[in-house]
């Protein structure tokens, strides 16, 4: 009451004060409220600039690994030379190495030379041939088995260019460089030009990126991620199969039925820790007790997997619980109140209620999963694979790749071709992460919608 | 307190649908409700009233069982439904609280449909055979909770959608699809407007041929005009039980009178 009056008296003793005049100590909040949304701003602003850097170097980087010179000419696929029995058993061409497609490939490249009218005088046939990567031969005989009714015509083939070309057209290899290069000379250059010029030669789409194997360190132009993509999605599935029953599951119990005691605490701060844990250490854990203890092959999607559900549960329960308990209790006692069960009433109620956030939790730690590289590398998923896993349930234990650390991989090797892989790599992964948080978006608005 | 309008006092049963004998209820350390002895009759409105936090609301959940969820919630004494030990071990408390429904202080909708949310009892309990059936338990609750001719256009709108009136309105709805036994309702008219209350008060009046009714109240005017018979709770003790003319007319205790005239509150 004293106080009252007081205040009272003194405001009575004050000149009454105009609106239109601020004060000092209005003046003072109104600048710090300025300067903290300064700050804000600032903060927003050097994140979107550094994004901005980040995707500007990869897309630069990355997206000529997307396209790839090819040399598109007609083959003489020679029956004498294909299929000597000349029955078109599969058998007997099979016995037919890529060496014995190098040399049709040759002639057929001489003889588009010739007819286009390009010299090739002071070039070897093997300098010549040298245009064409090594790994075109495979490839032709790739396409020849499999279907091998094409013996005996002439087709259209398009043959991947050696890598050296392919960087002179990006502007990687410049006629400077090629001169000191063992791979190439700048005469080869001048002729994969005249190529060019006479509709050889061109840069294409190349989907052998996408879908084909990795490749060896001397042909960068046929290195792909296909087993990288194939690796990861097997994992991804392993993760979502097992870690979000498992979490959801651990979540409910723990929220919603666990009593709250000494235990209970342990059991919450553990699994706080464990979110925090660096991801090596749940390689080291795999390596032991997956591959050492329980024997499962090394480089397989099934122990990636494995390890990725153990990194990964933490954050699916973390998120999980706090979307359980961001459902308003008064939910739970309407369902009891009438009758339901603590299972229905979490069924039917709560779990709708929580689904945005946990399905929330679940992209972010797939995506975490996705984009995680150290503990694959612990479990032998940095090998080399060039063969594509069977379908699951068996590909599941094929040795595989994975996209990040085929990123890595790729960094590792000494040809400046695998640069632009590698960012191409980063583009494929980034591409996979919009898209998971784009379905979790989507997810999310259908979820929401049914309030 | 002269306004009040003392509703005509016939008591249709004098049967105890439920019993409490020496009821204690601790929150940890906290001794909320102390040795509380009641009988609530069948097809009888009683109402519970006393200042805030006496442990009304506690001892309207202990009736159902709705103390289970508190964890540090401990009941000690006996409740009996129909002569049967509510708290006895093998009692579930689903099917407790299927026969004992309960109105909450907060209206709680489901944020599903208004269709929804009176539906999901009959459908979890099986009470119905037909969509039909459903359709028309939906309805008849609807109109007993006075709410039908506001949302019958619009069954499928969300009930989060509804004011807080028409909320609470709807959880009363929701209560009695299941048609319980006993309608425990904790403050259903603290949201409402007079007119809704007056709905939900003549609501209750109906409900009182069918179930036995307990509401807890903050308005003596309310306690006075709906039920039959009145406990007064104070710091966790019944402190006076009796038919509800004469706990307001005639209270026998210093502490009802103190409380009813407002003394105490
Ligand atoms: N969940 C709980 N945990 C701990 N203590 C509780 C809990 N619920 C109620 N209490 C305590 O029990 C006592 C009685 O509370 P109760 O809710 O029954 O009061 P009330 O009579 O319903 O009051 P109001 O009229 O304000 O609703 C209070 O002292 C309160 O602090
Ligand atoms: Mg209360």
């Amino acid at each position: 009451m004293t106080d009252a009056t007081s205040q009272t008296g003194r405001s009575g003793a004050q000149p009454r004060k105009s609106l239109h005049v601020t004060d000092a100590r209005t003046r003072r909040r109104n600048a710090a409220e300025a300067r903290f949304r300064f700050y804000g701003a600032a903060a927003i602003a050097v994140s979107i600039l550094a994004l901005v850097i980040l995707l500007t170097s990869v897309l630069g980087n990355g997206l000529g690994a997307f396209r790839q010179t090819f040399i598109t000419m007609p083959v003489a696929l020679d029956a004498t030379v294909l299929d000597k029995s000349g029955t078109g058993d599969i058998e007997v061409m099979k016995k037919v190495t890529t060496i014995g497609y190098a040399k049709v490939i040759e002639k057929a490249l001489a003889t588009a030379l010739a007819e286009k009218g390009i010299a090739t005088d002071g070039l070897t046939a093997k300098q010549i041939s040298g245009l064409l990567s090594q790994e075109a031969a495979a490839n032709l005989r790739n396409q020849v088995l499999a279907d091998p009714a094409l013996v005996g015509q002439t087709v259209d083939v398009k043959l991947l260019a050696n890598g050296r070309v392919d960087g002179f057209f990006k502007g990687r290899v410049t006629m400077d460089s090629a001169k000191l290069d063992s791979n190439i000379s700048p005469e080869q250059l001048e002729l994969a030009l005249k190529m060019r010029e006479a509709g050889l030669m061109s840069l294409s789409f190349n989907p052998g990126f996408l879908f084909g194997g990795d490749a060896s360190e001397l042909r960068p132009e046929a290195a792909g991620l296909g087993v990288a993509i194939l690796g990861s999605a097997y994992m991804m599935l392993i993760v979502l199969v097992l870690a979000l029953p498992i979490g959801v599951a651990a979540s409910i119990y723990l929220e919603e039925f666990a009593p709250k005691n000494k235990w209970t605490d342990l059991i919450e701060v553990n699994i706080s820790n464990l979110a925090a844990v660096p991801s090596i250490v749940f390689g080291i854990l795999g390596l032991a007790i997956f591959i050492n203890f329980m024997g499962l092959p090394q480089s397989a999607p099934i122990v990636g997997g494995l390890v990725l559900t153990l990194m990964t549960l933490p954050t699916i329960i973390i998120a999980t619980r706090a979307a359980l308990k961001a459902v308003p209790p008064s939910i739970r006692d309407a369902a009891l109140g009438v009758g339901a069960s603590k299972m229905q009433a979490i069924t039917h109620h709560v779990l709708p209620l929580a689904m945005p956030g946990i399905l929330t939790g679940t992209i972010i730690g797939l995506a975490q999963a996705l984009g995680e590289t150290a503990p694959l590398l612990l479990i032998g998923m940095v090998a080399f694979v060039r063969e594509f896993p069977d379908a699951p349930p068996e590909g599941f234990f094929d040795p595989a790749s994975a996209l990040p650390v085929q990123v890595y991989n790729f960094t590792q090797r000494a040809d400046p071709a695998f640069v632009e892989r590698a960012s191409g790599a980063i583009i494929v992964l980034l591409v996979f992460l919009l898209l998971m948080n784009a379905v979790a978006i989507l997810l999310r608005r259908r979820f929401e919608r049914r309030w | 307190m002269n306004d009040m309008r003392i509703a005509d006092r016939t008591v249709s049963s004098d049967t105890a649908k439920m019993t409490a004998r020496g009821v204690q209820v601790y929150y940890g350390e906290n001794h909320a409700l102390k040795d509380v002895d009641i009988d609530i009759l069948g097809g009888t409105v009683t109402a519970f009233i006393g200042p805030s936090g006496c442990g009304k609301s506690t001892f309207l959940r202990c009736l159902n069982r709705m103390n289970d969820t508190v964890s540090i919630a401990r009941v000690l004494g006996e409740i009996k439904l129909d002569g049967e030990d509510i708290y006895d071990k093998s009692v579930d408390p689903v099917t407790l609280r299927a026969r004992v429904g309960m109105v909450f202080q907060k209206p709680n909708p489901f944020p599903k449909s208004i269709y929804d949310n009176v539906a999901y009892g009959p459908k979890i309990h099986g009470l119905t055979k037909s969509k039909a059936e459903l359709d028309q338990v939906v309805e008849t609750s609807l109109k007993k909770a006075a709410l039908w001719n506001e949302v019958k256009d619009r069954l499928h709108a969300p009930g989060t959608g509804l004011s807080g009136g028409q909320q609470q309105r709807l959880c009363i709805a929701r209560a009695i699809a299941t048609s319980p036994e006993v309608l425990l309702m904790d403050e259903p008219c603290s949201a409402l407007d007079p007119i809704a209350t007056a709905q939900v008060e003549e609501l209750i009046d109906e409900l009182r041929s069918q179930f036995s009714v307990v509401i807890v109240t903050h308005s003596m005017q309310q306690a006075a005009r709906v039920s039959q018979r009145t406990a007064f709770f104070h710091l966790g003790h019944l402190v006076e039980y009796g038919e509800t003319g004469q706990i307001f007319t005639n209270p026998q205790d210093p502490r009802t009178e103190s409380y009813i005239t407002g003394r105490i509150g």
